[in-house]
Order: C-alpha cells, then sequence, then structure tokens
C-alpha cells in the first residue's frame, strides 16, 4: 500500500511537472517572460496604410522630439487582416488606444454604439471651432453622426480624418496620341468615352481597367451614374424600398455598362481583376483609362515615375441630374473610449492633423490632405483630384442604405451583365427579388 | 478504495488531453454552433437569438450557397478522377526499379510543398489572356482560336482551378500511394505471375484489392481537401459568383467580412452545414469502402 502510494505520489509529481514545462514553455514563447524592453508607447497606434508606414514613423520620431512623448504605429496588413484584428481585438478588450474602422458607416455606428470610440466634439469645438474648422467640410461629414440617424448614434463626431480621397477616371495621354486622339481633349459625355475608347480599340489599345472583382469599385461606378441618370432622391427612395431596381432608370444603368462590355471597351479579365493588377495595367501602358482613387497617384508614380496621365471626371451618362463621384475621408482614426490615454491620444491626432504634419504627409505619400490648409505642396494630379471634392458623395453620408444582400445581388449581377450571361432587365428581377426579401424580414 | 485510487490515477492521467481537446475542439465547436443560432455583427455586446433562421436562409433563401457546393464538388470530382488517376499512374511507375526514380519522387512532390498563393499567382500569369503564356504559345502554334480569357469567363475559369488545384494536389496521393504500393509483398505477384496472370490481372486481382485501404485514405483526404480548396480559388477568379467560381469557404469569408455589417452567426451556420455535409461524405466513402472490401 505504501509504495502504491509514493508510486501515486510519485506520477503526480511528475505530471505537475510536465505541466509547468509546458506552461513555462507558451510562456516563453509568447513573450511573457519579457526580456528588457525600451521605453513603453504613450501612445498606441494601429493602421492599415502600408504606403504611410515610413512616413508615421518619420513623424512619430519628429512627435517624440518634441513633446517627449513616445507613439508607436503598429501596421496590420492588408485591410481584411487589420479587420479581423480589429474585430478579435474588440472581443477581447485589447483595442490600442488609437485605431481605425474600415467598412461603411453601419459598422462604425456597432463599435461606437459598442462603447469603443470617443465622441470628439468638446474637442473638435473648443476654441471656437478651432480644430474642426481646419478639415475639408467632405472629410470630416463622414467621420460626424446627424440626429436623429438611421443608426440610432448620439450625434457627434467620432474620427479624425486624416486624408481625403475621390475616385475619377483617368487617362494615358500618351496613349490617346498613339491612337490619333487630342490628349487635351478628355471625352466629357458617355458616347463621348464609347468613341474614344473604340478608337483606341483600333489602335490595338485597350479601353478601361478597373478592379472589379473587388465589387464595391464596380458598384461605385454604377451608384455615380444612377445619382447623374436619376438623382439622389430616387436612388434613395430605391434603398428605402419605394422604387423597384425593375424601375426604367436602373434598366439604362445596368445598359451602360452592357454597352461598355458589348463595344469592346472594357479591359480583358476586368471581372476576375483586383485593384492591384488594375493598377500595374494601366501603369504599363496597357489600357488607356482606369477608374481609381487619388491613392493611385502615389501607387503609379511607384510603378513607374515617368507615366504620362491626367485625371478626368468621369463621363456624364445623362443632361438630367448633377454627376456626382465617390469621395470625402480617404482615412480617419479613432480614439479608443476605452483607453487610459484618451488625451495624450488626443494631443496627438491633434498634432498629426496640424498643418505643417498634413503638409509633410501629402508630400511624402501623395494623398490628399484632410487639412484644407496644407494644399500649397501637393502635384499637379493631386490638384486635379482636389478641385472635385465639391462633387463627391459617399455611402457613409447618404441618409439611408441598402442592405448587404442587396449590394451582393447588385454587384453580382452588374459582373453578369459584363460577362454577358445575363441581360440587364434579368439582373434588375434578380436584385428587386432579393430586396423584397431583405424588406420582408423588418 | 483500491478501485477509486486506480480510477483516480487513471481520470489524472488523461486530464491534459481532455483539457486541451475540450478547449480547443469542443468548445469551439459549441460557440460556432451557439453563434449559429444568434444574430451577432462581430463587434457588439449582445447577439440576438434566432433560433434556426439563419440555417433556413443558408438552406432555402441564399441563392449562392449550393452552386458555391456545386463548384466545391466539382473541383473534388476533378480531385478524385484526373489527380488521383495521375497520383497512382506515376506511384506505380515509381514503384518499379526505374532509373532516376528518388529524382522523380522528389519531383512530384515539389507542388504540393509550394506556397497555394505563389501557385495561385503564377498560373494566374500564365493564363493571363493578353500577355500569358498559354495564350503565347497557342498564338505560336497556330492556335489563335483557342485563346481565351482562361480565369474570367465563366465557361473556362472553374475548370482551370480545378486542374490546378489537382496538379497542385497529386503529390500527396502520389506519396501515400507509393507508400501503399510498396507494402504490397513481391511473392503475391510472383506467385500470380507463375499462375499465368498477366500485368492487368496482377493489378485486377493482386493490386487493387490489397491496395483498397489506401485508396479510401487518399479518396478521402481529397474529398475533405478539395471541398475546402479557397487559396486557388480566390486568389486566381476572386471567386466571384458571377463567374461560377465561388465556394463554400468563400461563402463564409464573404458573409463574415464583405456583407456590412458582418453576419457571424449566417456565416457559422454555413459553416455547421459545411462541416455535416463533409463529415456525411467521409461516412458514405468509409461504408463505401467496406461493402467493396467485403465484396
Amino acid at each position: 500500500m505504501a509504495s502504491r502510494n509514493r508510486f501515486f505520489v510519485k506520477e503526480v509529481g511528475i505530471g505537475l511537472l510536465f505541466i509547468v514545462v509546458i506552461v513555462s514553455l507558451i510562456g516563453a514563447i509568447t513573450g511573457c517572460a519579457r526580456a528588457p524592453q525600451q521605453k513603453q508607447a504613450d501612445v498606441v497606434i494601429w493602421h492599415w496604410m502600408t504606403d504611410r508606414k515610413n512616413a508615421f514613423s518619420e513623424l512619430a520620431a519628429r512627435y517624440e522630439q518634441e513633446t517627449g512623448r513616445k507613439v508607436e504605429f503598429k501596421l496590420f496588413a492588408p485591410s481584411g487582416v487589420y479587420t479581423q484584428k480589429i474585430q478579435a481585438a474588440t472581443q477581447a478588450g485589447t483595442l490600442p488606444d488609437i485605431f481605425g474602422v474600415l467598412g461603411e458607416k453601419e459598422g462604425f455606428a456597432i463599435f461606437i454604439k459598442s462603447g469603443h470610440i470617443l465622441n470628439l466634439d468638446d474637442a473638435m469645438q473648443a476654441n471656437n471651432n478651432e480644430w474642426q474648422d481646419k478639415f475639408f467640410s467632405k472629410a470630416l461629414i463622414v467621420n460626424k453622426f446627424e440626429k436623429h440617424n438611421e443608426f440610432d448614434v448620439p450625434p457627434g463626431i467620432y474620427g479624425v480624418p486624416l486624408d481625403v480621397s475621390n475616385i475619377q477616371m483617368l487617362y494615358n495621354k500618351d496613349l490617346f496620341r498613339q491612337a490619333g486622339l487630342d490628349p487635351e481633349n478628355q471625352p466629357r459625355t458617355f458616347d463621348e468615352f464609347i468613341d474614344a475608347a473604340k478608337k483606341l480599340k483600333q489602335a490595338g489599345i485597350q479601353g478601361l481597367v478597373s478592379g472589379w472583382a473587388e465589387t464595391w469599385m464596380i458598384n461605385c461606378l454604377a451608384s455615380n451614374f444612377a445619382f447623374n441618370i436619376m438623382g439622389e432622391r430616387k436612388v434613395m427612395d430605391t434603398f428605402r424600398g419605394k422604387v423597384p431596381y425593375t424601375d426604367a432608370d436602373w434598366i439604362e444603368v445596368f445598359n451602360l455598362f452592357k454597352r461598355m462590355a458589348d463595344e469592346g471597351v472594357l479591359a480583358k479579365g476586368i471581372v476576375a481583376m483586383n485593384n492591384k493588377d488594375a493598377e500595374q495595367n494601366f501603369a504599363n501602358g496597357r489600357a488607356a483609362f482606369a477608374f481609381n482613387g487619388s491613392w493611385c497617384v502615389n501607387v503609379y508614380k511607384g510603378m513607374d515615375p515617368n507615366l504620362n496621365y491626367t485625371a478626368m471626371f468621369v463621363p456624364r451618362a445623362s443632361q438630367r441630374y448633377p454627376l456626382l463621384i465617390w469621395g470625402g475621408a480617404g482615412s480617419s482614426l479613432m480614439i479608443n473610449a476605452r483607453s487610459k490615454n484618451q488625451e495624450q491620444a488626443l494631443a496627438f491626432l491633434q498634432w498629426l492633423t496640424d498643418d505643417a504634419q498634413q503638409a509633410y504627409l501629402a508630400e511624402a505619400t501623395n494623398n490628399l490632405p484632410a487639412n484644407k490648409n496644407s494644399l500649397e505642396n501637393i502635384s499637379p494630379i493631386l490638384a486635379q483630384f482636389a478641385q472635385s471634392m465639391e462633387n463627391t458623395t459617399h455611402p457613409n453620408i447618404w441618409p439611408v442604405h441598402e442592405k448587404g444582400p442587396v449590394v451582393e445581388a447588385f454587384n453580382v449581377g452588374l459582373q453578369s451583365v459584363i460577362l454577358g450571361t445575363k441581360t440587364p432587365e434579368q439582373v434588375a428581377e434578380e436584385i428587386q427579388e432579393v430586396k423584397v426579401r431583405e424588406m420582408a424580414k423588418n | 478504495m483500491k478501485f477509486q485510487k486506480s480510477t483516480l490515477e487513471n481520470y489524472l492521467f488523461i486530464l491534459p488531453a481532455v483539457v486541451i481537446f475540450s478547449i480547443f475542439y469542443i468548445y469551439p465547436f459549441y460557440e460556432t454552433f451557439n453563434l449559429s443560432l444568434h444574430n451577432w455583427n462581430g463587434i457588439s455586446a449582445s447577439r440576438v437569438f434566432v433560433g434556426l433562421r439563419n440555417f433556413k436562409e443558408v438552406f432555402f433563401q441564399d441563392r449562392h450557397w449550393w452552386p458555391a457546393m456545386g463548384h466545391a464538388g466539382y473541383i473534388t470530382l476533378i480531385a478524385l478522377t484526373f489527380q488521383n488517376a495521375l497520383a497512382l499512374i506515376l506511384a506505380m511507375a515509381c514503384d518499379r526499379q526505374i532509373r532516376l526514380g528518388k529524382f522523380y519522387r522528389l519531383v512530384f512532390f515539389i507542388p504540393p510543398v509550394l506556397s497555394e498563393v505563389v501557385v495561385a499567382l503564377i498560373w494566374k500569369w500564365i493564363f493571363e489572356p493578353n500577355y500569358g503564356l498559354l495564350n503565347f504559345w497557342l498564338a505560336n502554334l497556330g492556335l489563335h482560336n483557342l485563346a481565351r480569357e482562361w480565369l474570367s469567363r465563366p465557361e473556362t475559369a472553374l475548370s482551370c482551378v480545378a486542374l490546378i488545384h489537382s496538379w497542385k494536389g497529386f503529390g500527396w496521393g502520389f506519396i501515400i500511394l507509393l507508400a501503399g504500393l510498396q507494402t504490397i509483398p513481391q511473392q503475391l505477384y510472383e506467385a500470380a505471375r507463375v499462375d499465368g496472370a498477366n500485368s492487368w490481372r496482377r493489378f485486377r486481382h493482386v493490386t487493387i484489392p490489397l491496395m483498397i485501404p489506401v485508396f479510401v485514405l487518399v479518396s478521402i483526404l481529397t474529398i475533405l481537401g478539395s471541398m475546402q480548396a479557397f487559396v486557388l480559388v480566390y486568389q486566381m477568379t476572386a471567386a466571384t459568383p458571377a463567374l461560377g467560381t465561388t465556394v463554400p469557404v468563400t461563402r463564409i469569408l464573404n458573409a463574415m467580412r464583405e456583407v456590412q455589417p458582418p453576419r457571424f452567426g449566417f456565416a457559422c451556420a454555413q459553416g455547421v452545414v459545411f462541416g455535416l455535409i463533409l463529415v456525411i461524405l467521409s461516412f458514405l466513402q468509409l461504408r463505401l469502402s467496406k461493402k467493396m472490401r467485403q465484396a
């Protein structure tokens, strides 16, 4: 009996020792046993902006030099990975002091309603709106929730815009010349655009390239045309369920894509092309037109600094209503409402969006600054994008929003129209079917 | 008393395994099922209980779910036939005493160890409609008519992905089948030869019966791997329903990431349905193989 007890104690002892060793190993691997560290950051920022990594590091160094406070930028890219990281951190309660929310306004609203994002009204409006007045109104509005908004978010400003962007068309001047087109005479209507693309095709040059595998981009162009053909009110009434997608105006929008496909205006493989590949195609002179955002200036510069191109407003499909393009805040940062370093985070964001820092960011990253006093040194092509800011709209500022499954049906439907597997009328019927189903859920 | 102590000892010894299994397998499965009964956006602290509504939507309302299952089934069918036939032929060739046998084994195992993203990028470049190697060769051979937009047309996109998936995966089957072939005693072949059996009869009556357990293993691994195909489909074709290349995993990802706001509950319901289908397929495969062995 005694020997059995000894055996039992020995075995259990070995078992416990085994567990201690395993736990220690896991601790060592995951970094619980910390090595002596450098000074801990006063403010930690998570972001997804690969192209701004070096500029952010430089600004953090300048800030530390000026104030003695250490700011750490942590990059998580691509944006899908970043989004997952943020979602996981909300559940684990490990959000950093400053972070950004990607996606549409409904997602932004969920973060606010869950108590993750600080209301910035007091800081923005202090000293007679000093901070607020530095920004383009279009940049601020996407971070703002008005009274009685559809998401029931308490009114206020919840994000700090770093830059502004809009999505336009661009064309390669050299390829225009090659096809016998005048590069200074850009197409202004949809018919002129089709004619130019046909001439380019005759010269063996592909027309429009864009990353339409990323369906939001195809949705963006379609909504530009929809605003132009039927006006904002009718678009919103469609989202409200008052106008069906089978309406003649929507069919007209879908038909524009059919026409582009039928006339051979679109680059080969556009439906399966991501935007990075599309940018490569345009930068390499494989297509004359691109549909892309103002961030492309930096991308094209990296791919071919000598690319001879210019921006043009999306061609009008109708004279009935104004044509509005997507634009607004490009990237915004928010302060964690549960952060212990809120004051320091706020101070850093105020410094980061000040004139000098914004001018540096614009110069270093070729993005349009959110601060309207920092436009002096931007490149001519960026200035073209800046000129169109007044004609922008964005889903994040619309009073109503379409439901996710309907948006998916819409985007997939447009791809099918381009592929020629469905007619605009069939697509309209299918979208409306999903719309009716989603409306019935309420 | 003695019995109790020994029982306690036994429980203590299996405790670490039970704890690890519970934390990493049972709890996630429970949580997935629990989430599938709720509507949740991934951020809010609260979830809304919706019962089986998400499952109803998966089965009857999601117009892309069953086509996605069909696309995965097509990729699996190509893998079960083309990929495994290729693996068996090459394994049988390498099982013989051929020159450079070890070299071939190494070469055949290169595709499976390559990163799927790298494979997808290389083949995407080969299939590129304007400047890709495939259309370039076809044009040089005077076969202009065959050149096409391989990965961006619904007629060809899924087949191209299925073939590349098979190319990428045949190495696993090759290694397992080769190992299986090498366990068959040579005396059986010699005895069959003495009895006058030709190559086909030796293959039919010696190799196949003894290889059935290996075929079952390879088939189950192929089904599980191919039904869950994701990286190649996503990288090469963006897995869009318009192209007919969406698969169940991309639908789950779509519900979690693309739809605004994210639908984690619905994605979990899709995951549970998909998991059950895979389990059923594996059981069917096992039962079929038992019957084949008995026959």
